[in-house]
C-alpha cells in the first residue's frame, strides 16, 4: 500500500519556511529525518548531499528534517543547526521540526530516516540511504534506485527497507 | 611469583543504539588477537541519564579496559550513540578495529 504523504510546513536554519506540497508540484521530494549528533546520520550525511546535489537538476527536491527534542539533547538545538549549516557542505535546507509533530506524521523512528514522496504527494520509499553506514561506496544507493523509479515512472524495486540510526529523540 | 593478570574489559551500552552487536563482535575479535578469553566481557547496561551521570557514560557503546576508556576526548555524557572517528576522518558508531585492537594490545603488556 502506498501512504500519502501529509503535507508539512518547516522553517530552516535561515528562518525560510518550506513547504512539502510546494516542493513536491515540481517534482518528488526526498525528506530525510536526521540530526546533529547521531554517527549514523554523520556517516550517511556526505552520501545524502551528493544524491541531493546530484538529482537536483533531475526535479529532485531534498530537505534535511532535525526533530529531536534539544532540551535534552542540546546538540540538536536550532543553534547548532546553524553552525553545522555555516561550516559544512549542506547541498538542502535543513528543517527545524521543533514540535515533532512531522517526524510523528511519518512514524519516524531513526536518524537518518529516508522518505520519498513523489509528485502526487505519495510516499515512494522510506528506509536507510543504502545498505551500509560504514561504506561510503555505497553511495546512497538504495535512495537513488527509488528516485531513479520514480523519475522513470515503474514500479519500484525496493519500496522499503529498515531504517538503521539512532533512534529519534522525542519530548517526555 | 609473578601472575599474568588478564586485564578487567567492560562493554557499556545503551538499547536506543544498534551497535552494540557489532561492537561486542569486534572487541571479542580483538580479544581473541590479543589472547584473552571473550568471555571475561562484562556488558553492562545504562538504562537511565541518572546512570549514565553516574557511571560517565558519554554514549553508547563505550569500551572500558582495567576502567579506562581507550577512545577519550571530548564527549558528553548522556543517553546517545557514541561517536568514534575512522583512521581517515569519517564518523562511526563503534571504534574502528584497527585502534581497538591497538589499545587492547597496550592494555595487555602494560
Amino acid at each position: 500500500m502506498i501512504a500519502v504523504a501529509t503535507d508539512f510546513e518547516l522553517p530552516d536554519t535561515d528562518g525560510r519556511v518550506h513547504r512539502l506540497s510546494d516542493m513536491a508540484a515540481r517534482g518528488p521530494v526526498v525528506v530525510v529525518f536526521t540530526c546533529n549528533h547521531c554517527p549514523y546520520a554523520l556517516a550517511w550525511q556526505g552520501r545524502l548531499n551528493d544524491a541531493a546535489g546530484e538529482y537536483a537538476p533531475r526535479g529532485v527536491s531534498t530537505v534535511f528534517v532535525n526533530s529531536n527534542d534539544s532540551e535534552l539533547y542540546p546538540a540538536d538545538s536550532l543553534d547548532a543547526m546553524r553552525a553545522r549549516v555555516a561550516s559544512e557542505r549542506w547541498t538542502a535546507p535543513y528543517l527545524h521540526d521543533e514540535t515533532q509533530e512531522v517526524a510523528r506524521a511519518y512514524g519516524a523512528r531513526t536518524t537518518p530516516d529516508v522518505f520519498v514522496v513523489d509528485n502526487a504527494m505519495r510516499i515512494r520509499y522510506r528506509g536507510a540511504p543504502d545498505e551500509d553506514h560504514d561504506d561510503p561506496a555505497a553511495n546512497a544507493q538504495w535512495l537513488r534506485e527509488a528516485l531513479d523509479d520514480v523519475l522513470s515512472g515503474v514500479e519500484l524495486r525496493r519500496p522499503e527497507t529498515e531504517p538503521i540510526g539512532c533512534s529519534i529523540k522525542w519530548r517526555p | 611469583m609473578l601472575r599474568w593478570m588478564e586485564p578487567r574489559i567492560e562493554l557499556l551500552w545503551w538499547d536506543g543504539c544498534p551497535s552494540t552487536e557489532r561492537a561486542l563482535a569486534d572487541l571479542r575479535s580483538a580479544l581473541r588477537e590479543a589472547g584473552v578469553d571473550p568471555a571475561s566481557i562484562q556488558l553492562r547496561e545504562v538504562t537511565s541519564n541518572e546512570q549514565a551521570e553516574r557511571e560517565r557514560f558519554p554514549g553508547s557503546p563505550t569500551i572500558r579496559i582495567n576502567g579506562r576508556d581507550p577512545f577519550p576526548g571530548d564527549v558528553s555524557i548522556g543517553l546517545s550513540c557514541r561517536i568514534y572517528r575512522t583512521a581517515d576522518g569519517r564518523a562511526s558508531p563503534t571504534p574502528d578495529p584497527d585502534q581497538l585492537r591497538a589499545a587492547i594490545a597496550r592494555e595487555v603488556a602494560a
